[in-house]
């Protein structure tokens, strides 16, 4: 045993341990998961399920209101990405190119939002949204949303514009091209990545969000995660696992589609105030 | 003499104070003119604004005798190479190079094949599939350089091309533009900081310093005959000493020179190390003790402490100083100098 330590080391060996206490933490629940998800009878002694069954996936596709919030989620998603880039694109890259006074300090603001309990801020923002009638209304739902990721939106693709080079801009201005080509032929393909990142983040976000939802949304608009709640409640915990099976399963697709593009480069960059 | 670029009392100033006042210089066609100058002399501002990228103050920019100030850089009749990010590192070289032609609506068929010639010009046959990245830095200047060529600009611009490459790489490269130059008679303006770079490669020099031209010259004559005291400093080395106007000719203890432009009191005496001579007989000239003897390849640099005075260097032939040592006393007369009023 002694002659092992020594000729591996006992930092590689500490490493070791340490990689399979992190494997069991994080994937652990993960597999516990699973297999919740296709137990049919699983009395205590039994270390794995006494019976294997689908029962429970059927349960859930078979609640109604189940496969309405998931396609209500996606649509919901998919509105709030769309309008995000929208919103937060052009932003960026006026952050990324033209000095104006207080552009570091409105760059930050939109830090502001993750600064406080968010449970306090919906409930003002709902305040407000009562006076507006935007409660129960899809905009209402979507407006909430958009101002959780209205950081990831900004900062990430500022500083993918930002690692555009003024140069490659201005030799294709050079070759003859307008601003609106360079900035689409150009600086677009060239901060995508980084882009990328940030819908990708920002329609997980959006899929994930259930605080706000719950208080402007309800009762019309139930999305997955608070359809998910009720169902933790009120049925065995095979039902909760079916379901957050269905949570889970378009975030780690999305990730490993974008396996590509997401780097610690990317996010880390995103996050220097310059 | 056609002229093919006319610059006329060009100025820009910046809040900071940097900047260019009063800028004109004529550049015919065909020729290679560099402005050539220390960073923040305003070289860089007086590029980018005949490439359009800058706005000037006042003045005119004239290409083949059209103002172009009111265009925009797409629009002008220039191209410009800059110091580096000149690629679109998601494009081949092949969309690198066909980007501006596909922007003129030149045909699939001639776009190929000017493509494969600008890339022959430029060494790098075969490299249309090729990546930037997959370039070296020498490699991708050159691409640049073939992108600014097929667009047969009336004027090409270049920024420091070169300053980012290795010195060898830099020697091949000044080369190789000079003989595109040639083979094509474009007109170049070139924006260097490197002084050996701007006397190798021009047809003619511009010196700049603090936003002002200090002189317009071919290589030779501004090496020859600097006219200001910076321009002595800033092209090749040169040796000064302080002297004194005195009966009409410039006196350094018991030596004296000739003053030509007439200067009066106390002036400063620029001599090129080359023309400076030793004398190991006894005789005329200033006194002086060897410090230091450097074989500099083909050519000695020799320094010498002169008796109460600056210590000077001096480029001899090597078979000249076999017999000099460190320590030796040696007269010291010069064969060319030009005197300067002191600042």
């Amino acid at each position: 045993m002694r002659w092992f330590v020594k000729a591996v080391g006992p930092r590689k060996i500490f490493e070791f341990v340490l990689l399979i206490v992190f494997v069991i933490f994080f994937l652990g629940p993960l597999l516990n998961l699973a297999i919740l998800a296709f137990t049919g009878k699983w009395n205590y002694p039994d270390v794995i399920p006494h019976e294997w069954s689908l029962k429970w996936w059927k349960f859930v596709f078979q609640q109604e209101d189940i496969a309405k919030s998931i396609g209500l989620s996606f649509v919901i998603a998919s509105i709030v990405t769309a309008l995000s880039i929208v919103l937060c694109i052009p932003a960026a890259y006026a952050f990324a190119r033209i000095r104006f006074p207080l552009s570091r300090f409105f760059l930050f603001s939109f830090l502001l939002t993750h600064a406080f309990p968010k449970m306090g801020l919906y409930v003002s923002i709902a305040v407000l949204f009562f006076k507006l009638g935007l409660m129960n209304t899809l905009p209402g739902v979507v407006l909430i949303h958009i101002i959780n990721v209205l950081m990831f939106m900004t900062w990430i693709p500022t500083a993918a514009f930002r690692n555009v080079h003024t140069a490659q801009e201005e030799s294709a201005r050079d070759v003859g091209a307008s601003p609106l080509r360079v900035f689409r032929t150009i600086t677009l393909p060239l901060a995508m990545p980084g882009i990328l990142v940030a819908s990708i983040f920002t329609f997980l976000n959006s899929l994930d969000e259930a605080q706000g939802t719950f208080l402007v949304g309800i009762p019309n608009y139930k999305t997955m995660p608070i359809v998910m709640y009720s169902i933790v409640s009120d049925y065995p915990a095979y039902a909760g696992a079916v379901f957050s099976i269905i949570l889970t399963a378009p975030t780690i697709i999305l990730l490993l589609a974008a396996q590509r593009f997401v780097s610690a480069d990317v996010l880390s960059s995103g996050f220097q105030i310059k | 003499m056609d002229i093919q670029l006319s610059i006329q009392r060009l100025t820009k100033r910046y809040k900071t104070g940097e900047g260019v006042s009063d800028i004109s210089l004529d550049v015919r066609k065909g020729e290679l003119v560099t402005l050539l100058g220390p960073s923040g002399c305003g070289k860089t501002t007086v590029l980018r604004s005949i490439g359009g990228f800058l706005e000037p103050d006042s003045g005119d920019i004239l290409i083949e005798g059209k103002s172009v100030l009111k265009l925009p850089p797409e629009k002008r009749p220039t191209s410009m190479v800059f110091q580096s990010y000149n690629l679109w590192p998601h494009m081949t070289v092949f969309e690198n190079l066909a980007f501006g032609l596909k922007i003129r609506k030149t045909p699939k068929a001639e776009m190929r094949q000017a493509i494969e010639e600008a890339l022959q010009l430029v060494r790098l046959p075969g490299a249309e599939k090729k990546y930037p990245s997959e370039l070296s830095g020498g490699q991708q200047q050159r691409v640049a350089v073939a992108r600014s060529l097929l667009l047969k600009p009336a004027v090409l611009l270049l920024d420091e091309p070169f300053s980012a490459l290795d010195a060898k790489l830099r020697h091949e490269m000044r080369e190789e533009l000079r003989e595109i130059q040639a083979n094509t008679g474009l007109t170049m303006v070139f924006v260097t900081h490197d002084q050996e770079e701007a006397l190798s490669i021009s047809d003619r020099i511009v010196v700049m310093n603090q936003g002002r031209m200090e002189q317009i010259a071919s290589p030779q004559h501004i090496y020859d005959e600097p006219n200001t005291l910076f321009v002595a400093q800033f092209i090749g080395k040169m040796n000064f000493l302080k002297g004194v106007v005195d009966a009409g000719q410039v006196r350094l203890d018991d030596m004296l020179l000739p003053n030509p432009k007439g200067l009066a009191g106390n002036v400063s005496l620029a001599v090129r190390p080359e023309d400076v001579m030793l004398h190991e007989a006894e005789g005329q000239g200033l006194a002086g003790t060897i410090k230091q003897v450097m074989i500099l390849g083909h050519y000695a640099e020799v320094s010498v402490d002169l008796q109460g005075r600056e210590t000077i260097r001096a480029f001899r032939p090597r078979d000249q100083v076999k017999h000099l040592h460190p320590g030796q006393e040696v007269k010291v007369t010069f064969g060319k100098s030009i005197a300067y009023p002191e600042q």
